[in-house]
C-alpha cells in the first residue's frame, strides 16, 4: 500500500544572487528567450557580486534555502572593474569554511554569467537545482524556527 | 622573568615621571597568584602594583584601539606575539604609532590556569615558577607540575621570539620559543574527517557557546565601532543563541570577519569560558589563505596587504575548491 | 537523617529518575554541566562549580513566551507554554542553591507580578544539594552567610568517603524522600559533624573569607555611585558577557521578537548589562558608556539589590567570575576598591 502513495518530489529552494550589470541581465535574457529553469530559483538583484556579505549567504540558509548561488560578471568584465575579484576570494574562504563546519559543499556556488549568456544562466540553474534535488533538504544550516 | 619585571617597572617609572608618556598599559597584581589584570597606570606611585609573570597572558594591543583620539601617549608592554597584533592595527590605521610607546618584553610562555585545574589541582594558593617546573601550594597540599604541560594553547603555537614592532626591547634575550610542531595539525585532522563527522564535531563544540562575546571583544582584530551582532536593525542581533543556527552563524562570521587580519594571537581560545577550540576556525582561514594566495602572516609588517583586500587575476575559483578537485 | 553506601548511588539515581527527570553535573564533550542523568553518563560530582550555573533550569537562557500571526487585520496570539515536567537537580552546591532564593525575590515576591514561567519551573523542581568537600580558592560563600558544609535546597546530601548522607529540609524534599526511603538506612547527624568541621576548617583558610561588605548599603549609594574608582577598575573591561552569563544570580532579561517568516516568536532571553544594547529603548540608551554599564552591574549586586531586598546581596560567592573573567576583574576586586567610599 505504501508504495502506491507517491512521495512528493523534493523541490529545493535556491537563492540566486545576481549582479545588476551582467547576471541579472543574463537571467532576464533567459526569460525573454523562453528558456526554462526551475521556479524554485529566487533571484535577488544586487549592484555587484561583491555586495554579497557572507551573512547574506548564511541568512538565506537560515530562512530555508537549500542552496545559494552567487552570479557575477566574468572576471575582467566587472562593471566596477574589480568587484568580482574580491567576491572570488571571499566566497572561496566562505565556502571552504562552510565545508569545514560540515555543511555540504555542493550547496554553495559562485558562477560567472554575462548579460549575453541567457542560455548559460538557465543551464547553470538547471544543473544546480538538479544537484540539490538529489542531495535533499538542507538540514544542517537551517533555523528550526523558520521551518514548518 | 623576575629581572624583566624589575626593568619594566623601572622603565615605566622613568617615562611616566619624565612626562614622555601620560599612562602605562601593563598588568596589575590581583588578589590571587594568577589573576593579574590588564590595567592603565597613571602615576608613578601606582606602579607598585604592576606585575609581570607567567600569568600576564592578555594581549594588551586591544586596548590601544582609538587611543589616538585622546590627547596622551601610552607606554605599552608587548610580548613577541602581541606585536603582530599591534602591527596589524597600525596597518589598518586603528592605532596611530605616534600615540604609543611600545616596549617589547621577553616571554617564555604563559600559563593556563584552567589546564592546571583540569589536572585536578584544587584550591591553588601559591605558584612558584622555578625554571621548568612549577611548585604549587594548595589548600590540600603541595603539588609540582612541568611548566610546559600547562602552557596556553597560544603558546604551543608560539610565533617566535622576535618582536615585529617596538621602540625598545627589555629582556627579549630571555624569550623562549614554546611552539610544539605544526600549528595546522589539528585543522588537517579535521579536514581528513568526513563531512558528517566534522559537522558532529562542531555541533558538540559550538553548542557549548553561551554567546558571551568574549572571543569577539578580546580580539585585537575585531575593531568595528559597532558590531553587526549588536545592531538591533541588522536582523541578526541576538543576546543569546536561541537555535543551532545562531551558534553556527556567530562563529562563522566572527572568524570570517577577521580572516586575513587574524595574526593567530590565540586570545579568543584563551578567554572562552567554555573552552571551545576557536583557534581552529581562525587557523582554517589562515591555512586556506596560505594555500590559495601564498603564505601570509598578518601583522608581520605594517605595509603588507591583507589577502582579502587583494586579488590576483589567476585566483582559484571557489567552485573548484568546493568540488574538492582543487588544492587540498 | 538517612544514609546509603556510595556504591548504591546508581540505583538511587535510577529510582529518583523514575519519579522525576534527574539532572546532575555530567561530563559531555569535555564540558561539565548539569544534564539529564542516564545510567551510562559520566557523573562528575567532584566538580565544584559547573561553568554554567544551574539557574537555567528555572530561568532559561532563552524561552518562547508567545507566538503571533496576522490574519487580515486580526492578530492571533498563541500561548505556547508547555507543561513543565517534574524534575530534580542533584549535586547543586550551597551557593547555587541560595541563588534560587535570590531569584525568587525577583520573579515571585511581588504577588501582582509573578513570573509564571519561572514559578512553574520552581514548583516542579526539587533541589538536592551536596556539601562541598573541597572548596576552591575562589570561593567566598561564607561572606554571604552560606555554609558550604551545610547546604540548603529541598534536600541536602553529604558524600563522605563511601557513604552518602541524605537529609530532607522541605516538604517537597520529604515527599521525594518518602518515595525512595526503602533504599536508605537511618543515620545520625553526629556522623557528619567531623566532616562538616573539616570543611569549615578549609573555608577558614580561603583567601577571600574576610571580604567585608560593610558599608554597601543604600545610605552610601551616592558616594559609591559617584566614586572616582570606577573609571580605573572598568578601564580594561572588554564588556563581554562572561560574568553575567555564568553568574547564578544575574537575572536581567530582554524580550525580543523573531520573525520566522510565518509568525512572530516573542522570546525572553538573558541580557547582560555589559552589552551595548542593554536596556536599549526607542529614544536610545540610558547608559551610553562602558563605565555606566560596568557600574550598573556592581551597584545592582552590592547596593541596589540589598536596598530593595532587606539587605540580601545579589551575589552568593560562587567564584565563577573570579575564575572566568578574561581580564581577571571580578566582584571581589570591585568590592575592595569601593570599600571606603561613603563610609562614615
Amino acid at each position: 500500500m505504501q508504495d502506491l502513495v507517491k512521495e512528493k518530489p523534493f523541490k529545493p529552494l535556491v537563492v540566486s544572487f545576481c549582479c545588476n550589470w551582467c547576471s541579472y541581465a543574463g537571467a532576464d535574457l533567459a526569460g525573454s528567450s523562453r528558456l526554462e529553469y526551475p521556479a524554485e530559483v529566487k533571484i535577488i538583484r544586487i549592484p555587484c557580486s561583491c555586495r554579497v556579505d557572507p551573512l547574506f549567504v548564511l541568512r538565506a540558509f537560515q530562512r530555508g534555502a537549500d542552496g545559494v548561488i552567487i552570479n557575477g560578471c566574468h572576471p575582467g568584465d566587472c562593471h566596477y572593474s574589480t568587484g568580482n575579484y574580491y567576491t572570488r576570494r571571499r566566497m572561496a574562504m566562505l565556502f571552504s569554511m562552510l565545508d569545514f563546519i560540515g555543511i555540504e559543499k555542493e550547496r554553495t556556488r559562485l558562477e560567472w554569467v554575462s548579460a549575453a549568456e541567457g542560455a548559460r544562466f538557465a543551464s547553470v540553474m538547471n544543473e544546480f537545482v538538479g544537484e540539490l534535488r538529489e542531495m535533499g533538504e538542507n538540514k544542517r544550516l537551517g533555523d528550526i524556527r523558520c521551518k514548518e | 622573568m623576575q629581572r624583566v619585571e624589575g626593568e619594566i617597572k623601572q622603565k615605566a617609572h622613568e617615562l611616566l615621571k619624565s612626562g614622555v608618556v601620560s599612562s602605562v598599559l601593563a598588568w596589575k597584581k590581583g588578589d590571587l597568584v594568577y589573576d593579574a589584570a590588564p590595567a592603565f597606570f597613571k602615576s608613578p606611585n601606582a606602579l607598585e602594583d604592576m606585575v609581570y609573570n607567567g600569568f600576564c597572558c592578555s594581549n594588551l594591543s586591544k586596548y590601544l584601539i582609538e587611543k589616538d583620539s585622546e590627547n596622551e601617549k601610552v607606554l605599552v608592554f608587548l610580548k613577541p606575539c602581541d606585536t603582530y597584533s599591534l602591527n596589524q592595527l597600525l596597518s589598518n590605521h586603528r592605532v596611530i604609532k605616534d600615540k604609543i610607546y611600545a616596549v617589547g618584553i621577553g616571554c617564555d610562555g604563559k600559563i593556563d590556569i584552567e589546564k592546571l585545574r583540569a589536572k585536578g589541582v584544587k584550591g591553588i594558593l601559591e605558584i612558584e615558577e622555578d625554571g621548568e617546573s612549577l611548585k604549587i601550594q594548595t589548600l590540600y597540599g603541595d603539588e609540582t607540575c612541568v611548566r610546559r604541560d600547562i602552557l596556553l594553547e597560544k603558546c604551543l603555537n608560539c610565533k617566535g621570539k622576535d618582536h615585529m614592532v617596538y621602540d625598545e626591547l627589555i629582556g627579549s634575550e630571555l624569550s623562549e620559543e614554546t611552539a610544539l610542531g605544526d600549528k595546522f595539525s589539528q585543522v588537517d585532522e579535521l579536514e581528513k574527517m568526513s563531512s558528517d563527522d566534522r559537522f558532529e564535531f562542531w555541533r558538540c563544540e559550538l553548542s557549548k557557546c553561551i554567546r558571551c562575546n568574549a572571543c569577539r571583544n578580546v580580539c585585537p582584530s575585531c575593531t568595528c565601532r559597532k558590531c553587526v551582532f549588536d545592531n538591533p536593525h541588522s536582523g541578526v542581533n541576538a543576546k543569546v543563541n536561541v537555535t543551532d543556527f545562531e551558534e553556527n552563524m556567530f562563529h562563522i562570521i566572527r572568524a570570517f570577519h577577521v580572516a586575513g587580519r587574524c595574526s593567530d594571537c590565540g586570545e579568543c581560545t584563551r578567554v572562552c569560558p567554555q573552552g571551545i577550540p576557536l583557534q581552529l576556525l581562525n587557523r582554517k582561514f589562515i591555512k586556506d589563505i596560505n594555500n590559495f594566495y601564498g603564505d601570509f602572516q598578518a601583522g608581520e609588517t605594517v605595509e603588507s596587504r591583507s589577502p582579502l583586500f587583494d586579488y590576483n587575476f589567476e585566483d582559484i575559483e571557489p567552485n573548484v575548491i568546493s568540488k574538492g578537485r582543487g588544492i587540498n | 537523617m538517612l544514609k546509603l553506601p556510595v556504591s548504591k548511588m546508581d540505583e538511587l539515581f535510577s529510582l529518583i529518575n523514575s519519579e522525576r527527570t534527574l539532572y546532575m553535573p555530567l561530563e559531555k564533550n569535555s564540558e561539565i554541566c548539569f544534564d539529564k542523568w542516564s545510567s551510562d553518563a559520566s557523573i562528575r560530582l567532584d566538580k565544584l562549580n559547573t561553568v554554567k550555573s544551574p539557574k537555567d533550569f528555572f530561568f532559561p537562557a532563552s524561552e518562547n513566551i508567545a507566538a503571533f500571526k496576522t490574519k487580515g487585520k486580526e492578530i492571533i496570539m498563541d500561548d505556547i507554554r508547555s507543561e513543565i515536567e517534574p524534575f530534580a537537580l542533584f549535586g547543586v552546591r550551597a551557593c547555587d542553591a541560595e541563588s534560587f532564593n535570590l531569584l525568587d525575590l525577583i520573579f515571585l515576591n511581588d504577588k501582582d507580578f509573578v513570573d509564571t514561567f519561572y514559578e512553574s519551573r520552581r514548583q516542579n523542581g526539587i533541589i538536592i544539594t551536596t556539601a562541598c568537600n573541597e572548596p576552591e580558592e575562589t570561593c567566598f560563600c561564607n561572606v554571604f552567610n552560606i555554609d558550604a558544609a551545610n547546604p540548603g535546597g529541598d534536600i541536602s546530601t553529604w558524600i563522605i568517603d563511601d557513604t552518602l548522607y541524605w537529609n530532607s529540609l522541605t516538604k517537597k524534599g520529604s515527599g521525594l524522600t518518602e518515595k525512595i526511603k526503602k533504599m536508605f538506612e537511618q543515620a545520625d547527624e553526629s556522623e557528619i559533624a567531623d566532616h562538616q568541621a573539616k570543611i569549615s576548617g578549609v573555608i577558614n583558610k580561603l583567601p577571600f573569607k574576610d571580604l567585608s561588605l560593610d558599608g554597601f548599603t543604600g545610605e552610601a549609594l551616592i558616594e559609591k555611585f559617584s566614586s572616582n574608582q570606577w573609571e580605573e577598575i572598568c578601564h580594561t573591561c572588554l564588556s563581554c558577557g562572561t560574568c553575567t552569563f555564568i553568574c547564578p544570580t544575574c537575572h536581567c532579561y530582554d524580550i525580543q521578537d523573531f520573525d520566522t517568516g510565518k509568525e512572530i516568536h516573542r522570546i525572553k532571553c538573558w541580557d547582560s548589562c555589559m552589552y551595548y544594547d542593554f536596556t536599549l529603548m526607542a529614544h536610545g540608551n540610558p547608559r551610553t558608556s562602558l563605565l555606566e554599564r560596568f557600574r550598573q552591574r556592581y551597584m545592582h549586586k552590592l547596593v541596589y539589590f540589598p536596598e530593595n531586598n532587606d539587605g540580601a546581596y545579589a551575589c552568593v560567592g560562587c567564584g565563577r567570575c573570579v575564575q572566568k573573567c578574561p581580564i581577571s576583574m571580578n566582584i571581589v576586586k570591585v568590592a575592595k576598591a569601593l570599600k571606603y567610599e561613603g563610609m562614615k
